[in-house]
């Protein structure tokens, strides 16, 4: 097995064991992103010189008997997240030489615990997007079949580590984006609970439902990089103040008398075989381990994409607004007077995505539509969260799938943008309810294509999805296969 | 529809982006088709219904009023499309 192959927890083991140094493997994740990445475009921007200084500074820590879980280990962030000194684009031509002059929390978090930065990976512009196709920076290229995305916009973080390019990853979560690439990459990724990470220095796409969680091989690593990044931030207003427990030594609770809810709207006629095949076997193997299974309903569940395209983007256009050409970003050469300084340099600096969502959001906020549009939404998400509110209180956590189908091919649902959007519906009402959820391999479509679980948590109840998702892992091996780069 | 190129172009106004005639036109059709499709939120009944503006009920979030340092103003401008001394330089605001 190859240094870049291994989890946090393994290398962990031996960065203790000091069988291997924290250079040695930031040289190796290095050699391995300069290898592969060329076919895979998951980085937007490598930063090998503060990497080697970083694992420098972890060696120093661990000789000195001072050492985290995180010490030493290689991760990528996703380009949403602000680095002091190192250029962040959030995906964008508007952001494309932006420099930050600080750190995120999440960001501070990590490094605080001596991790290794290795880069900054590619998105959906502003993470609107489900499919990596709206980055500035060109698409990422599934690992698993480079003709097909990687789901998005988290896409670079997820196909990073089913590229082996990093040992982890942090992404963001506003309809989807952390656990739908994970299920197309044949990662586990968690969205936590609406404030449990903090927001603060994270570029903002729709602030009432945007949150920071980890991508990584197995459920323990995510269970570190939750523990690692979560908890109260003075810096971040709608951050929550309850105590973060120590998801690792939870993991091994078992599902022995665990509630398992199966929402019949979300196993619904067009679900692809193949997905409902895997969905199948994972039912069946948490009865064996002593589970019991009972069907719930989300009556609200066919509303949760219109409601989410209209609030999501209402909040995107008020966000984005700051993006004007004085402070930072690109300005445009070819204006005369201030406010075509702003429109121009706004056309020219965002994609058609992001173009697109800022107009339906302008348009649901404009005077005369507000009441029809933006005000019903939040009407219907009051439905759309107490329909979970509801379900949990029979069971304990609740199981889907993520994604009606496994990856679908670059360029396949570009024209139609309502379709991409469609492609989101069971994981965008977890956002809505503000609640957490995880995606874990869960099995590979006829094609090869990989398939991921939805399990879904009580908020603030990530220790029950990862025990739950913990208990799945140590049954099956669909977490251990490797991509075929 | 549910949306006319003239509302397009009004929207593009208030959002400030000066797009092009292809652009407008493609978006006239994109937005009415997603516009058509939120529809089917009226049929709900949201009548007494209290809106969501926040996933986690919470209060104001106060902190302690005090002094705390600042990025500073080489930082503030290190991004600055343009700049003169220590200010963002833009266009003129008043023709």
């Amino acid at each position: 097995m190859e240094i870049f192959d291994l989890t946090i927890h393994e290398l962990h083991e031996k960065l203790q064991a000091k069988e291997l140094s924290s250079v040695e493997a930031t040289r190796a994740m290095l050699a391995r992103i300069e290898a592969v990445d060329d076919k895979v475009n998951a980085y937007i921007t490598v930063t090998p010189e503060q990497a080697l200084a970083e694992a420098e500074a972890a060696d120093k820590r661990i000789a000195a008997g001072d050492i985290a879980t995180l010490t030493g280990i290689p991760v990528g962030l996703k380009d949403i997240f602000i680095t002091k000194g190192i250029r962040t684009t959030c995906g964008s031509k508007i952001l494309s030489n932006f420099i930050p002059p600080y750190d995120g929390t999440a960001v501070a978090r990590l490094k605080e615990r001596g991790a290794v930065i290795v880069g900054k990976l590619n998105q959906d512009e502003f993470a609107m997007g489900s499919s990596n196709e709206s980055s500035y920076f060109g698409p990422v290229k599934n690992p698993w079949n480079l003709e097909c995305t990687p789901g998005g916009s988290s896409g670079g973080s997820a196909a990073a580590i089913a590229a082996r390019t990093a040992t982890a990853t942090l992404g963001t979560d506003t309809g989807g984006s952390i656990r739908q690439p994970a299920s197309h990459c044949s990662c586990v990724g968690l969205k936590p609970t609406y404030g449990r990470v903090s927001r603060y220095g994270v570029i903002a796409y729709a602030s009432s439902l945007d949150q920071v969680g980890p991508l990584t091989r197995d459920v323990t690593d995510a269970a570190i990089m939750l523990g690692a990044v979560a908890g109260y931030d003075q810096m971040d207003s709608t951050s929550v103040n309850t105590p973060v427990p120590d998801y690792v030594a939870g993991l091994g609770a078992g599902v022995k008398g665990l509630k398992i809810g199966l929402p019949s709207q979300y196993f619904i006629e067009g679900l692809d075989p193949d997905v409902k095949r895997a969905m199948d076997e994972a039912i069946a193997l948490y009865k064996s381990l002593g589970a019991e299974i009972r069907e719930v309903s989300l009556p609200h569940t066919e509303y949760a994409v219109a409601t989410y395209y209209i609030i999501a983007t209402a909040e995107a256009s008020s966000n984005l607004a700051r993006y004007d050409g004085v402070r930072f970003g690109h300005r445009t050469e070819d204006a005369r007077g201030l406010a075509q300084m702003y429109a121009k340099s706004r056309a020219e600096g965002f994609g058609s995505e992001v173009k697109r969502r800022i107009m339906l959001g302008t348009y649901a906020l404009s005077s005369g539509y507000y009441d029809a549009y933006y005000l019903k939404a939040q009407k219907v998400r009051t439905l759309i969260q107490q329909d979970f509110l509801n379900a949990f209180q029979e069971v304990d956590v609740l199981l889907t799938p993520i994604a009606p189908t496994p990856p679908f091919k670059i360029g396949e649902k570009l024209a139609d943008p309502l379709q991409m959007y469609l492609s989101d519906i069971f994981t965008i009402p977890v956002n809505l309810a503000g609640t957490c959820g995880l995606s874990i391999p869960a099995g590979f479509s006829a094609a090869g294509l990989p398939i991921g679980l939805q399990l879904i948590g009580k908020p603030f109840d990530e220790q029950t999805i990862l025990s739950t998702a913990y208990s799945f892992e140590r049954e099956t091996q669909w977490h251990q296969k490797t991509a075929p780069l | 529809m549910k949306i006319t190129r003239a509302e397009v172009e009004h929207v593009a106004k208030l959002a400030r982006l000066d797009l092009s005639d292809p652009e407008l036109d493609t978006l006239t059709v994109q937005m009415d088709s997603i516009l058509t499709y939120v529809e089917k939120l009226n049929a709900l009944d949201t009548d007494g219904i209290v809106p969501t503006s926040h996933a986690v009920p919470m209060e104001n979030a106060f902190r302690p009023d005090e002094r705390k340092d600042s990025i500073g103003v080489e930082a503030a401008l290190a991004n600055a499309p343009q700049r003169a001394e220590s200010f963002f330089r833009v266009p003129k605001v008043i023709e």
